[in-house]
């Protein structure tokens, strides 16, 4: 569904990503994991269009979305849930959702999609007129995956969603992540917490200085010595 | 109460809605784009001529007359962000303030040049109203009923749709909004569109109280700002009500002593609040 072929990427004299290519099927979740600084949010700001490529190309559903801006990729069905939520934090927790509904397509199902997320995260519609700023970090992070979820889109970039946030909330979020999954979106998440990424996805690619490393199923790589003893610690 | 100082009151009162609306946007452009218009009291004057031409040279009717220049604000705004701002928004703040500095001596200079720097007034004359022994102006009444209205619709504008709910989204993380399908550049031009024509409304206001001359901006440019600056720069609604009480300042110092020296009391007034609340009067 979603395919990237040779992408390299930087910023200014600095190259973050060295020839990647990745691919995700229709109805797949996707695991990246790797260390700090590896590019893995270099990736996803390539993906959806925050960053453009310096070489390669990306295509959705057999089309060429390579080198468009951020604010026409959404517009493709490939929506971004950024590192540290980046909620507009003095605006309520309805107002977030209804910017992300702002593209013509999302507005025309605004009520619909408005009830899908509030019925998938109750306590965002308990808080729906409070400042998203003032929320908990595990609310927090509910209103901006339900923000990226107001458009409809097709696929899902999660980009370490598990960040700055409390053991116990971690593990909500991944339930959270398993969730939307089975309702059949393709996902594509980005995570240093591997153990609990490798539970919730189907396969995942393993990215090193900019360079993809291993992949494979999640079961595969649980089982590859190199993961277990640099990411799992085992 | 004595009557008069209750007459120069409710005149504060009704010069600080106007003062309001251009608060509104010159706080609206700075929030977004974080550029600060010092010419924007110049797009006003821009505006009063545009009035003046049109009702009292080429006989248009005065409401369609104001709609024009209004609509002639906006574009004005778009051309002075393409123009203008655009191309230092990535400059450091002091090029941006020349820049826009700038652009208040070649208007200042540009209108001379036009029209001379005789003062014309559009020659509508509206009646004083007496209310209670006390004399209030019908045209100020009217300003002030319409910035108002103004101020209101900008506010639903702001709160209720799409558009709205994104320019105060892009005001709070620039970067992010584009992942929500959102255009900063166009972004851009609609904020400075809506800032021109609420300078172009305002000019409209002002045309009904005050002569046209190429140095009106200098009455307004320095009191617009330092209102902003009063209620925090990009505080929509501090600078909304920091417009009142300088307006009210300036209006009851009059009263005790002159014109001249109310504005000496309300920029006093200003430098010793910037010592105690340098963010602004409404910044926690």
């Amino acid at each position: 569904m979603l395919s990237l072929a040779s992408v390299s990427a930087g910023y200014g004299s600095f190259q973050a990503l060295f020839g990647v290519s990745l691919e995700i099927s229709r109805g797949e979740a996707v695991g990246v994991i790797g260390p700090n600084g590896a590019g893995k949010t270099t990736l996803m700001r390539v993906i959806s269009g925050m960053l453009s490529m310096t070489h390669g190309t990306m295509t959705l559903e057999g089309q060429a979305i390579g080198g468009l801006p951020a604010h026409h990729i959404i517009e493709h069905g490939i929506a971004h849930v950024p590192e540290n939520r980046r909620l507009f934090p003095r605006l309520s927790v309805e107002e977030n959702l209804r910017v992300g509904a702002f593209i013509p397509a999302a507005r025309a199902r605004f009520a619909e999609q408005l009830d899908y997320v509030y019925g998938m995260f109750p306590r965002l519609k308990d808080r729906r007129t409070q400042a998203a700023g003032t929320m908990s970090g595990g609310e927090q992070q509910m209103c901006a995956i339900g923000r990226a979820l107001m458009s409809k889109p097709k696929v899902l970039l999660m980009d370490e969603p598990s960040a700055g946030l409390a053991p116990l909330v971690v593990q909500q979020v991944f339930d959270l992540v398993a969730r939307i999954r089975e309702q059949g979106l393709t996902v594509l998440i980005v995570e240093q917490n591997v153990q609990q990424v490798l539970d919730v996805v189907d396969r995942a690619y393993l990215l090193e200085v900019g360079a993809i490393r291993l992949s494979g199923t999640a079961t595969e790589l649980k089982g590859n010595s190199f993961i277990r003893e640099s990411y799992l610690g085992l | 109460m004595d009557i008069y100082l209750l007459e120069a009151i409710i005149n504060g009162i009704l010069l600080g809605g106007v003062l309001a609306l251009l608060a509104l946007g010159l706080n609206l452009i700075f929030g977004v784009i974080d550029v600060v218009w010092i010419s924007y009291a110049d797009i006003v004057m821009c505006g009063m001529y545009g009035v003046y031409f049109l009702y009292a040279q080429y006989n248009v009717p005065l409401p369609l007359a104001c709609l024009i220049a209004i609509f002639g604000a906006a574009c004005l705004g778009i051309l002075v962000h393409k123009l203008i701002i655009a191309p230092v928004l990535g400059a450091p703040p002091l090029n941006q303030l020349l820049a826009t500095g700038g652009l208040l001596f070649f208007l200042q200079s540009f209108a001379t040049l036009l029209f001379g720097t005789d003062f014309r007034n559009i020659g509508v004359r509206l009646p004083v109203l007496e209310v209670a022994t006390m004399y209030v102006s019908f045209a100020r009444l009217i300003a002030f009923g319409v910035a108002l209205v103004g101020a209101v619709a900008l506010y639903f504008f702001l709160k209720k749709t799409y558009l709205g709910t994104a320019i105060r989204a892009i005001a709070q993380d620039r970067e992010i909004v584009g992942l929500m399908g959102i255009d900063q550049r166009r972004l851009y031009l609609v904020v400075s569109a809506i800032g021109g024509a609420l300078a172009g409304l305002a000019a409209c206001l002002l045309a009904l109280q005050y002569d046209v001359h190429p140095f009106i901006g200098n009455t307004f440019g320095p009191v617009i700002f330092i209102i902003c600056v009063l209620g925090g720069l990009g505080n929509m609604l501090g600078g909304f009500f920091a417009s009142f009480i300088i307006s009210l300042i300036i209006a009851i110092g009059g009263y005790y002593s002159s014109t001249e020296l109310s504005y000496v009391l309300a920029f006093s007034f200003f430098i010793v609040l910037m010592f105690i609340r340098p963010r602004g009067l409404f910044t926690p």
